[in-house]
């Protein structure tokens, strides 16, 4: 069987709030191949974010052993684990988290930029990922001219412009209405039809239900790991 | 699907291929959207080339743009700073350098002695005593500093007396000075019309004057002086030529020098001729009050072979004249030191300068600090967003540095701008002899340029040194 993309090894996460020790992940191991859709679920508080943040290589853990393709990226410094987030993987936030000042082709060419992709280049791609999301006639526009779902499209435009090798979506229908949630889910379905990896974190059955594989965590433990 | 490979990582992170990893089934799926994406061209960004740096700028701009009215405030600090610190030096300059002409135009080989009245209370008891007052420098002092001092080579006597020149009926109060042919070249002053009295007219005594070029108005306003005759005090003299005009600053340098409140208002006569027509003793009725002076001489200019040898022989000199004045009626201009106390002025004046615009140029840089980091938390968000999508702590330096150096040498510029404006207006304005020296709007510019350096690394710092996962929480 192939490596996993994603392996955690009894990864624990430790925050120190004041005086009190908050235990985020425990110890939790767990395997995910590439292509895979999964969904990560549970409670709020459970450390549904904190297990993203540490995918997502935005944090280390304080504990066990993180491989990405292979690699020990637990061990990394600040430089390579930002290398890491840019060449390997792609974030979806709840919030868009769009640049406001820049139109939306620019905003799909910041991950471009920090890959080092010549201007001419990125902005040709920008193009092509912006019309493949449904923003061909958007491209000009800023953030804040778009709606909820268009800003969203946008977003994870910008998360496929890198090529990643997993997308991390933080509650991405979050903040949209239910036929903009839809639309959206209706995109992940096709970028998971075409074996992208996706990790998507969410405490709605319904988004979860779209997932191959969803995930349950509670106090930081994982509680069912279920394959449909 | 999954295009090429995921090439050589970029940055200088060692993230190796990912070879087989990446795509189980890779390939299939051909007609997906994905797969007709042009293949992704990673390249490394190690270091920094011009189109990066072109980006980041333009970046920057779009976000100083953005914040016009702020940016442009801030600008305003360092650009007051870089004006200032240009336009003061180009006044101070100009300020010295007129001081210096002055002094360069009494002759740097020159050493110059003048009779002054002595102190009052000893001229009212020579009054009493039914005498003239007797003082100054003699022919006596003129002959011992010319034959007993070495490196002497030129002496130039002058005797000043104080008359009515007219034309006619016009009517010029004036200093008559009697003096010796070779006075303009051992003075820098030089003539605009005619000639200067030779030696011949000096001996025989001729009565011939050269006009100084501000009393030429006065006297002939119409036509041209040459060949006429004015009549100073009892006699008619032929003009035979006019002086170059003095400069105004250099002119009262010379009337400074001479310690008399001495005019523009000059005419030169052959030396002799003024001792035959005025005799030793010089006797003045004005506004009812009556004087008598017996002064021999009122102007000395010695003129020192090599300007090395000028500070030794004032020394000598003043030796020489203070074994025979009992009283203090001479006094010694050296230009020399005058020139060498105008250097030190100088540098006094640049280190003042200096300091001022030092300060400016700071309160300039903590200004534009400030913004900074009033611009670093407000896009607090931006930097989280911008290290998730893979910048480094030294892309998120390197933007916000960017950012301050192009706000202050923007700054920079347009005061450099302003700065060379101002003298301008200045010399036009105030008749103010200004200059910009070449160095100073760049030395200004780099200041301004380092100042954008030094005050925007610490936001660009702090910046960087935010917790991603932190920053994209942030509101």
């Amino acid at each position: 069987m192939a490596t996993p993309l994603v392996r955690f090894e009894n990864v624990s996460k430790t925050y120190q709030m004041g005086p009190v020790i908050v235990q985020a992940l425990r110890e939790v191991t767990l395997e995910i191949h590439a292509g895979e859709y999964l969904s990560i679920m549970g409670p709020s508080g459970c450390g549904k974010s904190t297990m993203l943040n540490v995918l997502g290589c935005l944090d280390r853990p304080s504990a066990g052993r993180y491989y990405l393709a292979g690699e020990d990226v637990s061990q990394f410094g600040d430089d390579a684990l930002s290398a890491t987030r840019g060449a390997r993987l792609g974030f979806i936030f709840q919030s868009y988290n769009l640049i406001q000042q820049l139109t939306v082709v620019e905003n799909i060419e910041v991950p471009l930029y920090y890959q080092g992709c010549s201007e001419p280049e990125s902005r040709a791609r920008a193009r092509e990922l912006a019309a493949l999301v449904g923003l061909g006639d958007r491209l000009e526009h800023k953030p804040y001219e778009l709606s909820g779902g268009q800003q969203q499209r946008a977003a994870i435009a910008r998360a496929l412009a890198n090529d990643p090798l997993v997308i991390l979506a933080d509650e991405p229908t979050g903040n949209l209405d239910s036929a903009s949630g839809a639309e959206l889910l209706r995109l992940f379905d096709d970028l998971s039809a075409q074996r992208k990896t996706l990790i998507l974190v969410t405490h709605d059955t319904n988004i979860s239900r779209h997932a191959a594989r969803t995930i349950c965590l509670r106090d930081g433990e994982v509680e069912s790991d279920l394959r449909q | 699907m999954n295009p090429p490979s995921h090439g050589p990582a970029a940055g200088g992170a060692a993230v190796p291929v990912a070879g087989g990893v990446a795509a189980p089934g890779a390939s299939a799926d051909g007609d997906s959207l994905l797969a007709r994406l042009r293949p992704l061209a990673r390249r490394p960004t190690r270091g920094l080339s011009l189109t990066r740096l072109k980006r980041i700028v333009r970046l920057g701009l779009k976000s100083l743009w953005l914040h016009r009215l702020r940016s442009l405030l801030t600008m305003l600090g360092i650009v007051f700073g870089v004006c200032s610190v240009i336009a003061m030096l180009a006044i101070g300059e100009g300020a010295s350098f007129e001081a210096q002409e002055q002094i360069k135009n009494l002759g740097s080989q020159n050493i110059i002695l003048n009779s002054i009245k002595p102190p009052e209370e000893q001229k009212i008891t020579d009054r009493g005593s039914q005498r003239f007052l007797q003082y100054g420098l003699t022919y006596a002092d003129l002959r011992r500093i010319q034959y007993t001092i070495p490196g002497v080579t030129i002496v130039v006597p002058g005797r000043i007396m104080r008359e009515y020149v007219s034309n006619i009926t016009r009517r010029v109060d004036c200093e008559v000075m009697g003096t010796v042919p070779w006075y303009p070249t051992m003075r820098n002053h030089h003539l605009a019309q005619g000639r200067f009295f030779t030696d011949l007219e000096m001996e025989s005594r001729a009565n011939v004057c050269v006009l100084a070029a501000e009393v030429v108005p006065s006297l002939f306003p119409l036509d041209s002086p040459l060949g006429r005759d004015v009549r100073i005090g009892g006699g008619y003299y032929r003009v035979i030529g006019v002086m170059e005009p003095r400069a105004k600053a250099t002119a009262s340098a010379e009337t400074e020098t001479s310690g008399r409140g001495g005019s523009l208002n000059r005419i030169f006569i052959p030396l002799e001729t003024a001792k035959t027509r005025y005799g030793e003793i010089l006797a003045r009725e004005r506004q009812g009050s009556f004087e008598a002076e017996k002064v021999a001489l009122h102007e000395v200019t010695v003129k020192v072979d090599s300007q090395e040898r000028v500070l030794p022989v004032a020394e000598a000199i003043k030796a020489v004249m203070e074994r025979n004045h009992k009283k203090a009626d001479y006094r010694i201009v050296v230009p020399l030191e005058l020139l060498k106390k105008a250097e030190q002025t100088k540098h006094i004046f640049n280190v003042v300068l200096g300091s001022i615009a030092a300060i400016s140029l700071l309160v300039g840089g903590i200004g534009i600090m400030n913004i900074m980091l009033a611009s670093v938390t407000e896009r607090t968000r931006e930097i989280g967003i911008r290290r998730a999508l893979g910048a480094k702590r030294r892309d998120v330096i390197l933007q916000f540095l960017v950012e301050t150096v192009m706000l202050a040498s923007a700054g920079g510029i347009v005061g450099v701008a302003l700065g060379i404006a101002v003298p301008y207006l200045v010399t036009h304005f105030a008749h103010m002899r200004t200059i910009v020296t070449f160095w100073s709007p760049l030395v200004a510019f780099g200041i301004s340029a380092l100042v954008g350096i030094v005050f925007g690394l610490y936001p660009a710092l702090r910046a960087a040194s935010m917790d991603p996962v932190e920053a994209l929480r942030h509101e």
